[in-house]
């Protein structure tokens, strides 16, 4: 008897590769975050601590190197900056953390409005630089041209000009948007015009109109580059909103924090450190939260793209 | 497959090509050519590299247009057989989109042509059926092998019931194994449609006689109808039919006419 050896190939070369299990990579990824953070921690206090050794002054090849940058005035240790935070700011009044968070929601409020303006100014921008070539060649290098100008020197002008048409508070949230529409304009452009020939064929094949071509097609198309352009958009609406915060006379937010931590510092130098720290959370925390909202929206990446 | 009453379905008269080249040359790809394609048929345009078998597929689409001559698709301009949806078109790349899974892909044609929800569902799943892939559905594209994937955009381009199948070099980046499996799987599923034209692309000898009815040879530079052989091979076709003498003959009788055109000879793949 022969035994039907011809096995006939009834399984066919399933997914080419399994997800690596997601666990054991976020597990690492946290495990290097918290590695750097302690590492940063050492740099710093190890610093200060020879500095000290040393009397904050090195001799080197004849010269002696001024290291008071790094005694308690100049450079607070961790644990002063930890311990500013639940010391009130002022005889009396709430502990510090409370303050900066108050601060913290009028800002992170300021930058979400500058976010949400900037992109949807950039992508209706992207949008029709993407469909006419006269717009893209008339337009696009003002766009560019636009964030060569410092925001600090127009910050007080958009102050002024909607202060002066009665809209106070879009202020900040405009010059925030300065900012954020930029990175949305130049990565939506190219998400919604890299689109394979073929892709586009298909469209044609099927006589789809030009709103379907979009729709089915560019958007999809762009959406991993937009959100790249939405991740430094997220940051740069923070740095935006305290820019803004300045010229604005509005003494809620962290930008005034900042100015009038800034003013005190020889005294308390940790005040200004700790509003750093809760300025520099707020800019990381938007940005996770649009990196969460992109795992949840580009779903169709292979695990190897990243 | 007998051609018992005889309907022509694409009609092309005189056709020529040239476009201005990258370096501002005028290239002359197509120069004069004449023949009809009737309805059911399954016929291959094969040729060297640059014989511009891949530009008459897409004037024919209506994704390129021709620069003299006429040809006609079911009785109409090629531009508004592709406004009614006549065809259904397969690249050599299965250009499916990353971002939709399997079964979106199949029903992509589907949306655009405003077909209700479930309706699309139930075509979709069916052809994928049809290319027996109803089990990966779900999947996203990079999921599939290149051959899966091949199978899903042939399902894509049937779902919406197009009566002509055009389809450029659709097995070209294959390997042969899989390639002469994909071929059983298509005359499977040309047999299973009755009336449909395919008008098949290719740089094999071996696959156009394989599959084709009529194998039209074109020469190269500029692209010249060389001959066009009546392939009479049995049919249904399975492996067996690579072992035939007449299999043989025929391959050679192509081969032979690629020579006879001008061309580079080396870019041909039996």
């Amino acid at each position: 008897m022969v035994a039907n050896a011809q096995k006939s190939p009834s399984t066919p070369p399933l997914a080419r590769a399994e997800a690596p299990p997601a666990d054991t990579s976020a597990v690492r990824r946290v495990a290097g975050i918290v590695a750097l953070v302690i590492l940063a921690a050492l740099l710093w206090e190890g610093a200060k601590a020879f500095a000290s050794s040393v009397d904050y002054a090195l001799p080197i090849a004849g010269a002696t190197l001024d290291l008071t940058v790094f005694n308690d005035q100049q450079l607070p240790h961790l644990g002063a900056i930890a311990n500013a935070f639940v010391q009130p700011a002022q005889r009396n009044g709430p502990p510090l953390y409370s303050e900066l968070l108050s601060a913290s929601a009028f800002t992170l409020q300021m930058a979400i409005g500058g976010f949400l303006m900037g992109g949807i100014i950039g992508f209706a921008l992207a949008v029709i630089f993407a469909h006419s070539r006269f717009m893209q060649g008339g337009c696009l290098p003002y766009v560019v041209a636009s964030q060569t100008v410092p925001i600090l020197a127009i910050a007080p002008m958009i102050v002024i000009w909607l202060g002066r048409a009665g809209f106070q508070e879009l202020a900040i949230p405009v010059i925030a948007a300065y900012l954020t529409f930029f990175p949305v304009v130049i990565y939506s452009l190219r998400g919604l015009t890299a689109v394979p020939p073929t892709a586009l064929e298909l469209m044609n094949s099927y006589a789809a109109s030009k709103w379907e071509t979009l729709v089915k097609l560019r958007l999809p198309n762009a959406l991993p580059h937009i959100f790249t352009a939405l991740k430094l958009s997220a940051t740069a609406s923070v740095v935006g909103a305290i820019i803004g915060e300045l010229p604005s006379g509005i003494q809620q937010g962290l930008g005034i924090a900042i100015l009038n931590f800034a003013r005190s510092y020889t005294q308390s130098p940790e005040r200004l450190w700790a509003t750093i720290v809760m300025a520099g959370a707020v800019g990381i925390g938007f940005f996770v939260v649009i990196v969460i909202l992109e795992r949840l929206i580009v779903r169709w990446k292979r695990p190897e793209d990243g | 497959m007998g051609q018992k009453n005889v309907a022509t379905v694409i009609s092309i008269k005189n056709i020529t090509k040239k476009f201005r080249g990258s370096d501002g040359e005028q290239v002359h790809a197509i120069d004069n050519i004449n023949f009809d394609i009737v309805e059911g048929e399954f016929i291959s345009l094969i040729g060297p590299s640059g014989c511009g078998k891949s530009t008459l597929l897409r004037m024919i689409a209506d994704l390129i247009e021709p620069s003299e001559g006429t040809i006609s698709v079911n009785g109409k301009s090629p531009r508004q057989a592709r406004l009614d949806r006549d065809y259904g078109f397969v690249f050599q790349s299965p250009t499916l989109y990353d971002w939709r899974t399997v079964l979106q892909n199949v029903e992509l044609p589907l949306e655009i042509m405003k077909y209700p929800k479930a309706k699309r569902r139930e075509r979709a799943e069916e052809m994928l059926g049809l290319v027996e892939l109803g089990s990966f559905v779900n999947k996203y594209p990079w999921q599939l092998s290149g051959g899966m994937q091949q199978r899903v955009s042939i399902a894509r381009a049937l779902a919406f019931e197009p009566t002509i199948l055009l389809m450029d070099e659709p097995f070209g980046a294959l390997d042969e194994m899989t390639r002469e499996r994909m071929n059983n799987e298509l005359l499977r599923i040309w047999t299973a449609i009755p009336h449909m034209t395919v008008v098949f692309v290719t740089h094999s000898i071996a696959e156009a006689v394989y599959l084709s009815d009529r194998v039209v040879v074109l020469s190269a530079r500029p692209g010249r109808l060389a001959t066009i052989i009546d392939v009479d091979l049995p049919r249904p076709r399975g492996p067996e039919t690579r072992d035939l003498d007449q299999f043989f003959h025929l391959t050679s009788q192509v081969r032979h006419s690629l020579r006879g055109g001008v061309g580079d000879l080396s870019k041909v793949i039996e």
